[in-house]
């Protein structure tokens, strides 16, 4: 194992009974890097992180943590890692400085150490105001904040993150990322899931696309999306099936694939020259053209080429 | 740094005074028991025996002052077998994903919690003796300061002992099972038979033949014998009946108490370690 790399898993599965969850999953992260499990819900993210912070036990395969081997040294992997969790997980009756306290005192930090590293990440996630105020009195995103520090207290090595802006409204979204961004500028490794494309988008160094339990792509947001090409086109005619065929030996386009009703069209060169050409194509057969539009690639896109489908809720 | 167990009892403990309804309920409970029932029932037993003089050379106690040991001892009993109710919220929808997810081992927390358990019976504890004299409840006669002194240690360290046996009882079923309302009913059939097939409220010997070998094994029949011995002493009379306690006997019930408080503490932690929560 390289140095550099926090986590290392190889072969890992996952089954719940008869149901396969997780299938044969591997990948690494390194120091320093920021990466998304992204996919639908029930893709099997939620038990993949789930394994790795310990909460559920080890099946299949290998998985190493901050040098420690999962199946072995359970322990010594809990006290490498930080984790937010998918759901509040404060007792709302402690304040924002007992609940940090706690955490700090849970993982045996020394007296000093604690209360330093308190009014570090109070002021790195400016909840230093609230600091007495009981949890039960916090907004939401608060909340996620106070949660965000506390999987910061003991500085991991690496810090999961299970869908960390599920249910919060988009200016709270916006700023939570923020503060993630800062984290891992700070250094600090991230291993992170959600359904969300903007956020997998903005905040990660690489993603994996995961669905019915495998990763389908990994790649850097930027290789993710020139994959397909400079452009897309989404266009739907009266008829589809007939058009594609023409669309396909246009120059510049790259790929053609039905979705929604619609014909997802791929372009390697600038939309906009070969827009005419597919329009023209259409009339020559005689084919109305309903609706066209033409965009940058979105992770919306890229996940809809590699799944064939929409992300499901 | 700070042992995890001391942890999890500073945040019990901080829960238990910043909740006044907890606090002032805790405190109220075992007085409603010793003014509501034990007055209503010692009323009753003094007008159905009459009183009854004393053989001589014995200390003769009315039934109130016969109850309110086994008060104590119901009080802690009901107060520890929901004390494991916290953690099923905890486990449902509060830290205990933190806790099992961070390298403390899972013993601290029953540790933790337990220590927080005997604290809050004992402060039950001392209000029902002090409420209890104030009552005319007559504890501890004819001893001096030493000999109460005494007393009050060996009380303190039965309950200590059945209050974390009992505790461990219930946050086994706390692990078990995920409702509340599985929980309320199991920790509710379960106090039924340590209730009254026991010494609390009445001698032992009143009871069916079945029953009172039921009683000779119930915890809470050694609770009472212990916390009589220390309050009442060790060869006195009441309701009619003569006790006698010896100090092996008395001893005996206590290693029976800490045997079972192991027992339990050894099926909770294996809860604690086999469950599984996401």
């Amino acid at each position: 194992m390289s140095n550099s790399v926090i986590l290392d898993v190889s072969n890992f599965s996952y089954a719940y009974g008869d149901v396969q969850a997780v299938k044969d999953v591997s990948f690494t992260v390194k120091k320093g890097e920021f990466l998304s499990f992204l996919g639908p819900n029930g893709a099997g993210k939620t038990t993949v992180i789930n394994t790795l912070i310990t909460l559920l036990p080890m099946q299949e395969g290998t998985v190493t943590i901050a040098g420690h081997d999962l199946r072995t040294d359970q322990v010594k992997v809990r006290g490498s890692i930080g984790i937010v969790f998918q759901q509040i997980t404060l007792d709302k009756d402690m304040t924002v400085f007992e609940t940090l306290d706690f955490h700090g005192d849970i993982y045996q930090m020394n007296r000093e150490d604690k209360l330093n590293r308190i009014s570090e990440l109070l002021a790195l996630v400016e909840l230093e105001e609230k600091k007495d105020v009981l949890v039960n009195n916090l907004s939401g995103g608060m909340k996620r904040r106070l949660e965000i520090a506390r999987g910061l207290m003991t500085r991991p090595q690496i810090l999961f993150l299970d869908e960390p802006t599920i249910g919060l409204d988009p200016q709270t979204r916006q700023k939570t990322w923020e503060y993630l961004r800062m984290v891992n500028q700070e250094g600090t490794t991230i291993f992170m899931t959600t359904h969300y494309m903007d956020e997998a988008d903005i905040l990660s160094d690489s993603i994996a696309l995961i669905d019915h339990g495998t990763i389908i792509k990994r790649g850097t947001p930027d290789e993710l999306k020139s994959d397909l090409g400079k452009d897309i086109i989404y266009l739907e005619t009266s008829d589809n099936n007939a058009v594609s065929d023409k669309i396909r030996e246009i120059p510049g386009i790259t790929g053609i694939q039905p979705c929604d009703g619609k014909l997802l069209i791929f372009s390697g060169n600038d939309g906009a020259q070969v827009l005419p050409g597919i329009i023209r194509a259409a009339d020559e057969q005689g084919i109305m053209v309903r609706s066209v539009s033409l965009k940058k690639p979105t992770m919306d896109d890229v996940f809809m080429h590699y799944t064939g489908t929409e992300i499901r809720d | 740094m700070v042992f995890g167990f001391i942890a999890v009892f500073k945040r019990d403990i901080r829960r238990y005074v910043r909740f006044k309804d907890q606090l002032f309920t805790s405190m109220l409970h075992p007085i409603l028991w010793l003014a509501l029932f034990g007055l209503g029932m010692a009323g009753n037993f003094e007008r159905i025996l009459g009183g009854g003089s004393a053989p001589a050379g014995m200390i003769s106690y009315d039934y109130l002052t016969f109850m309110c040991p086994g008060m104590i001892a119901a009080t802690i009993l009901f107060a520890n077998l929901y004390g494991g109710f916290s953690v099923l919220f905890d486990k449902n929808w509060g830290i205990l994903r933190e806790i099992m997810a961070s390298p403390m081992p899972r013993r601290d927390l029953i540790i933790g919690i337990s220590l927080s358990s005997v604290t809050k019976s004992l402060i039950q504890t001392f209000i029902i003796i002090v409420f209890g004299i104030v009552l005319g409840v007559t504890f501890f006669s004819g001893e001096n300061v030493i000999g109460i002194l005494i007393s009050l240690i060996g009380i303190v360290l039965f309950v200590a002992v059945f209050s974390a046996a009992v505790l461990c009882v219930s946050l086994y079923v706390a692990f078990k099972t995920s409702s509340p309302e599985g929980y309320q009913g199991v920790t509710t059939v379960l106090s039924m038979p340590v209730f009254f097939a026991s010494n609390a409220l009445y001698p032992s010997a009143g009871l069916p033949p079945v029953l009172q070998e039921v009683a000779l094994i119930n915890p809470l029949t050694h609770l009472s014998n212990g916390l009589r011995y220390f309050s009442m002493g060790d060869h006195f009379s009441a309701l009619g009946l003569e006790f006698l306690f010896s100090s092996t006997e008395i001893l005996i019930s206590f290693i029976y108490l800490l045997g079972f408080a192991l027992v339990t503490f050894y099926f909770a932690l294996r809860a604690v370690e086999q469950s599984v929560i996401t």
